[in-house]
């Protein structure tokens, strides 16, 4: 039986990809760096 | 132990793998690797976390996008959007059951002897409600004067912060202890619920409450990765329900959004080889039944 391969998670890869590079074009890099590094008080509910 | 369980012990290690913390003062680990998300739930505010949280980087985004955008920042989370995306394209939900340290923790919690509860089917779709208040539009929504949201999620619900971060971080920083009020008392609550829920039902915060797992759920009908079953070979003796760490009928919805392809159905549940997975639309060489039988 011929096996035929499904293209959508190849789109999805694609388009999800695209949406990392433009995030890191946009700087949204270190955005995420600097929230990360820091104690975030708000997230453990004492903020 | 098994190769899952391994690798679930491996990645809660790996992502909080900072244990210098006790001793520069409860200091987080600040390397570039913190830009990364890692792709279970693992709070980012815990001492030993050595990525971010994607929910948290999330939420961030969209409660910092109105100010941002004023002072030219682009900060759409399409960073964030983007990395969940590619692996839930890849995969779907399988990183809830192989590398989530919560998922991984509440599997443990559920060995505890009690008796075992079902959770109603419906409660399911609440953790997309989770999603969409708490992680989007609350954040992007409910401003203060200057624009800036909050991180509603993290803040009034989360409990893994309030496990992984906030009980230790008040242990090792006295200082602290005076800022705790109502807002941690809540959080306690809700975590010492989710705590006794986790040893009555199985993973009952990934089935319910869990925002990442909504976002990967979106992808278990499209992603490369996908379950198959064999209606043919099918005996409906329903062994995959009663082994299924998420309390999936199998035979109803092989791709169901609570299925975290944790892959029990398929290498020991199912003899009859009624189970097994595709990628991208090429199938596994052998069911795992088949193999046995071979």
């Amino acid at each position: 039986m011929p096996v035929r391969t499904r293209k959508l998670p190849f789109v999805l890869l694609f388009i999800f990809l695209t949406a990392v590079v433009l995030g890191i074009n946009f700087g949204e890099v270190c955005a995420v760096f600097e929230k990360a590094v820091t104690l975030c008080l708000d997230c453990i509910g004492i903020g | 132990m098994g190769l899952r369980r391994f690798i679930q012990l491996a990645a809660t290690v790996l992502t909080n793998a900072y244990w210098l913390f006790p001793f520069g003062g409860a200091s987080m680990y600040a390397g570039r690797l913190k830009s990364v998300c890692v792709p279970g739930l693992n709070c980012w505010s815990c001492p030993a976390a050595v990525g971010a949280c994607p929910i948290g980087a999330l939420q961030n985004m969209f409660a910092g996008l109105r100010p941002g955008l004023e002072v030219g920042n682009k900060h759409f989370g399409l960073y964030v959007i983007g990395m969940l995306g590619v692996i839930g394209s890849l995969v779907g939900r399988m990183p809830c059951a192989w590398v989530c340290p919560f998922g991984f923790f509440q599997e443990l919690m559920h060995k505890i002897p009690s008796p075992k509860l079902k959770i109603p089917g419906f409660m399911s779709y609440l953790k997309y409600v989770f999603l969409g208040l708490f992680v989007i539009l609350l954040p992007l929504l409910v401003v203060d004067r200057f624009g800036f949201g909050q991180v509603w999620f993290c803040k009034y619900v989360c409990p893994t912060g309030t496990l992984e971060a906030g009980i230790p971080m008040l242990l090792l920083k006295p200082g602290l202890r005076d800022m705790v009020g109502t807002l941690f008392h809540s959080k306690l609550t809700i975590l010492a619920v989710f705590l006794i829920w986790m040893i009555l039902c199985k993973r009952p915060f990934c089935r319910v409450a869990c925002p990442l797992g909504a976002i990967y759920s979106l992808f278990n009908r499209s992603s490369a990765f996908r379950m198959t079953w064999d209606a043919d070979k099918c005996t409906h003796c329903e062994q995959c329900y009663r082994d299924c760490p998420m309390d999936v009928k199998f035979w109803e919805n092989p791709n169901h959004v609570d299925c975290i392809r944790c892959l029990k159905c398929y290498q020991e549940s199912c003899k009859y080889g009624a189970i097994s997975y595709e990628i991208a639309g090429i199938p596994a060489r052998k069911s795992f039944g088949e193999k046995q039988a071979s």
